[in-house]
């Protein structure tokens, strides 16, 4: 195998392993806010307990974020030389902000949030965890920032030539502000709330199943429905936005999710399917026209296809493209249902009397991780051949320096390492389940005597 | 050029980059040096004092490394990217001890059994050993020069980052953070450990001047590029002075108990050290061992005047509040470590 492809599969392993830990933190984080929010408001001791539950199992998914996270940063330079010279200017800001704005105020209050229980003020408290979960939401802004520039750049002009042609930032508010980056964005942040969110239900689900920890896991459960509901319905527009402006900006990665390859006067819409790149056919179920209306409101619109667009300036795992985003889209609508019909029996006052729901919310933690995941590689293997849409092409973005044996090398110590670290992750969220809450009355917030910040 | 102070960017963000670089070094030296001397700790409850003296900050104190290198990615790319592709496998294994000591710290007190704390143990210790010893390597490898080639290419072999005086930087940095995170751990501490504790202190300052001495020794040799700038002009010569003195004035203040203070002069050691090296190469950054009209300096490798610009102004609307809430979590969690049931 080639270095690029080599590299391109270390990237894509080491950043899907990493991406399942940041939405759980953005996610449990604003659970976390909610329970300790109702601790102040109620000061009934069982939120209390559920927020520091749940601290416990953000600390275990905190810690392998950060330390996986790194790997991200260091790749960039490692593996894709060319590509770190070739972006580092505009990349810049967005980096600075986010380590100033983002990572020193997560990580610094982190400290209190984890073993502040007994130095700190319930206020206080309160406000450390706030501070890392708008940490975790701002460092969210700016990687995506990032990643929507090189969807949809903007805000740049090109200097230099050849291996030295790099881009330089000339309006740094056109690239924050990019076509993509406020839909992805938006995108992003629901999906994470969503992992966050059926993560909760599932744990507490169940507890009730078991027919533990029941008054806690009721309250806990519907705080966590509450923001899934919320998320699961916004998701379906901001998703739509994203989508539109995939078909405007990057046609053929919308073909590509599509599997549509003629241009012809209106496009269908796959609700599920498959496409075989070599007689570039798609078959499936589809709604006729639906792509059309989709797109540009008007059933009649037409739709650019594959052909439309140099064979080099296509991607070129079309049928992986479409699967991973179908996939994306009906998990999504299947989190609206559960989500909604969760709502209807909470709100007639019967939901937990149906345990046949409660143990199909337990497995569901695994749906929103998913629909992350594969809505990523939708948008990574879209963007393909280029890194930098339209500029900079993948197999260009190298570093001249390493070899295939390197890059092998560190593939297969990543691969070890992180099902070791997966494995020892599932074993202790296990066990933290396992033991559950801790509560009674000896188990209250109780600041030592002359702690500072009192209120 | 654009300049600020009456200092142009490419320099004013070289000091930034130093700035973090040092604040670095400082933060997570201490934790790292007392992750190297984890071992030495025999009995449970003293390691288990020893990792929650450091437990509330190490993830903060690393985050820095992250700020760092993104500073360096985004106002020197091109330092980043040759640094980083040209030093491949030292970079991938100190990723990979990165992970191993988080994984170690957040997995060690989960589980009760003998194996499973041993095992973590040492992992957390070797991984923190590494982790110095891997810094102290790269920068040995940037302090001798590099193989740059014509438009910033790597002419050098693989393997080429271990050599002696690498080695040796990596060794002086190991007891560099060992001394300083013993200093912090003995204030941290008290009792019998605390007693313990004073004891390694004193070895770690022996380890420290030797293998520091040694290195220097060498530098002066071999490297005169090092020392050149303060050699001609005694008034620059203060430089090295102050860092020569305030690392002689760590024994006197551990043997008069005086271990803040103490600890403030070995942060002070560690970042004249870095200052030092890093006056010395200044304009330069990288110097090429093949041609000097190849050498990476803070001109041709920095960002546009516009891109540096826009980072000093995030720096600096973000340093004080980065600095205001460093200073509001070590006040939090000051004063001698207690175990409670919030600990590892």
């Amino acid at each position: 195998m080639d270095v690029e492809i080599l590299a391109r599969i270390q990237f894509a392993f080491t950043v899907a392993f990493h991406y399942i830990y940041p939405p759980l933190s953005i996610g449990l984080g604003l659970v976390m806010v909610f329970m300790e929010g109702m601790f102040l408001k109620t000061g009934r001791q069982v939120y209390h307990h559920m927020a520091r539950f749940w601290t416990k199992i953000f600390a275990l998914t905190f810690g392998i974020g950060v330390a996986t996270g790194i790997v991200m940063e260091f790749e960039f330079g490692t593996n894709w030389a060319v590509y770190s010279r070739y972006v580092g200017d505009v990349f810049g800001s967005a980096l600075a902000a986010e380590g100033i704005f983002a990572f020193a105020l997560e990580s610094g209050f982190l400290g209190v949030l984890l073993f502040g229980w007994n130095r700190v003020s319930p206020r206080v408290h309160f406000m450390a965890t706030i501070g890392v979960w708008l940490g975790s939401m701002f460092s969210a802004i700016w990687i995506v920032v990032a990643n929507s520039w090189q969807q949809t750049p903007a805000g740049f002009h090109i200097v230099g030539e050849g291996m030295l042609a790099r881009a330089e930032i000339t309006d740094f508010w056109a690239m924050v502000f990019n076509p993509s980056s406020v839909d992805r964005v938006l995108h992003v942040w629901i999906g994470a709330f969503l992992a966050g969110a059926f993560l909760v239900m599932s744990v507490h689900a169940w507890y009730l199943v078991k027919g533990r920890h029941v008054e806690l896991s009721r309250k806990g459960f519907k705080i966590a429905l509450a923001i899934a509901a919320v998320s699961s319905v916004a998701q379906l527009f901001a998703g739509h936005r994203s989508a539109e402006v995939v078909a405007r900006y990057q046609p053929a990665k919308l073909a590509a999710m599509e599997g549509h390859f003629d241009t012809l006067e209106t496009a269908d819409l796959y609700l599920l399917g498959w496409v075989n790149k070599e007689d570039q056919q798609t078959w499936g179920l589809k709604i006729s026209n639906g792509l059309s209306f989709l797109v540009n409101g008007d059933w009649g619109a037409k739709v650019p296809g594959l052909n439309s667009f140099p064979e080099e300036d296509r991607p070129g795992a079309v049928n992986a493209v479409f699967q991973f985003y179908h996939l994306m889209v009906m998990i999504g609508m299947a989190l609206i249902g559960l989500t909604l019909l969760g709502l209807v029996l909470w709100w007639r006052g019967k939901l937990f009397d149906q345990r046949w729901l409660m143990r199909l919310f337990v497995p569901a933690l695994i749906l929103p991780q998913k629909a992350n995941q594969v809505g990523w590689f939708t948008a990574e293997m879209g963007r393909q051949p280029w890194v930098v849409y339209g500029h900079l092409r993948t197999s260009e973005a190298l570093s001249e320096a390493v070899t295939a044996g390197q890059v092998l090398f560190s593939l297969i110590l990543f691969t070890i390492i992180y099902l070791l670290l997966f494995g020892l992750f599932i074993y202790l969220l296990h066990r933290k389940i396992v033991k559950g809450p801790e509560e009674g009355d000896d188990f209250v917030h109780r600041p030592k005597q002359g702690a500072i910040f009192q209120d | 050029m654009a300049t600020f102070l009456g200092i142009d960017y490419p320099t004013l963000w070289f000091l930034v980059v130093g700035g973090l670089f040092s604040g670095y070094a400082i933060l997570d030296g201490f934790d790292l040096g007392a992750g190297a001397l984890h071992l030495f700790l025999k009995k449970e409850n003293s390691r288990r004092i020893a990792l929650n003296a450091v437990g509330p900050v190490w993830d903060g104190n690393e985050v820095w490394l992250v700020i760092g290198g993104g500073a360096l990615f985004a106002g020197f790319p091109v330092v980043y990217a040759f640094l980083f592709s040209a030093m491949y496998i030292p970079f991938m294994l100190f990723l990979a001890f990165l992970i191993f000591r988080a994984v170690s710290i957040e997995f060690r007190s989960k589980e009760p059994m003998l194996w499973w704390r041993k095992f973590w143990d040492i992992s957390y210790s070797v991984s923190s050993v590494m982790l110095a010893f891997l810094l102290g390597v790269v920068l040995g490898n940037v302090l001798q020069g590099v193989p740059v080639g014509e438009h910033f290419s790597f002419q050098g072999h693989w393997l080429q980052f271990i050599n002696l005086y690498a080695v040796m930087v990596g060794v002086t940095t190991v007891a560099l953070f060992s001394m300083h995170g013993a200093i912090y751990l003995t204030m941290k501490t008290e009792g019998r450990l605390f007693a313990k504790l004073t004891l390694l202190l004193r070895r770690t300052i022996i380890f420290f001047v030797v293998s520091f001495a040694l290195t220097t020794v060498y530098t002066l040799i071999y490297l005169p590029h090092l020392s050149d700038d303060f050699k001609a002009s005694p008034a620059l010569f203060v430089l090295p002075l102050i860092a020569m003195l305030s690392i002689a004035n760590i024994p006197r203040l551990v043997s008069r108990h005086k271990y803040l203070q103490a600890f403030i002069f070995s942060s002070v050691t560690v970042s004249m050290l870095l200052i030092l090296v890093a006056f010395e190469l200044y304009p330069n950054i990288l110097l090429s061992t093949v041609d000097p009209q190849f050498n990476i300096d803070v001109y041709n490798a920095a960002s546009s005047e516009k891109s540096l610009g826009i980072m000093l102004l995030i720096a600096l609307i973000g340093a004080p509040l980065v600095a205001a809430y460093t200073i509001f979590v070590f006040w939090t969690f000051k004063g001698k470590v207690k175990l409670d049931e919030t600990s590892y």
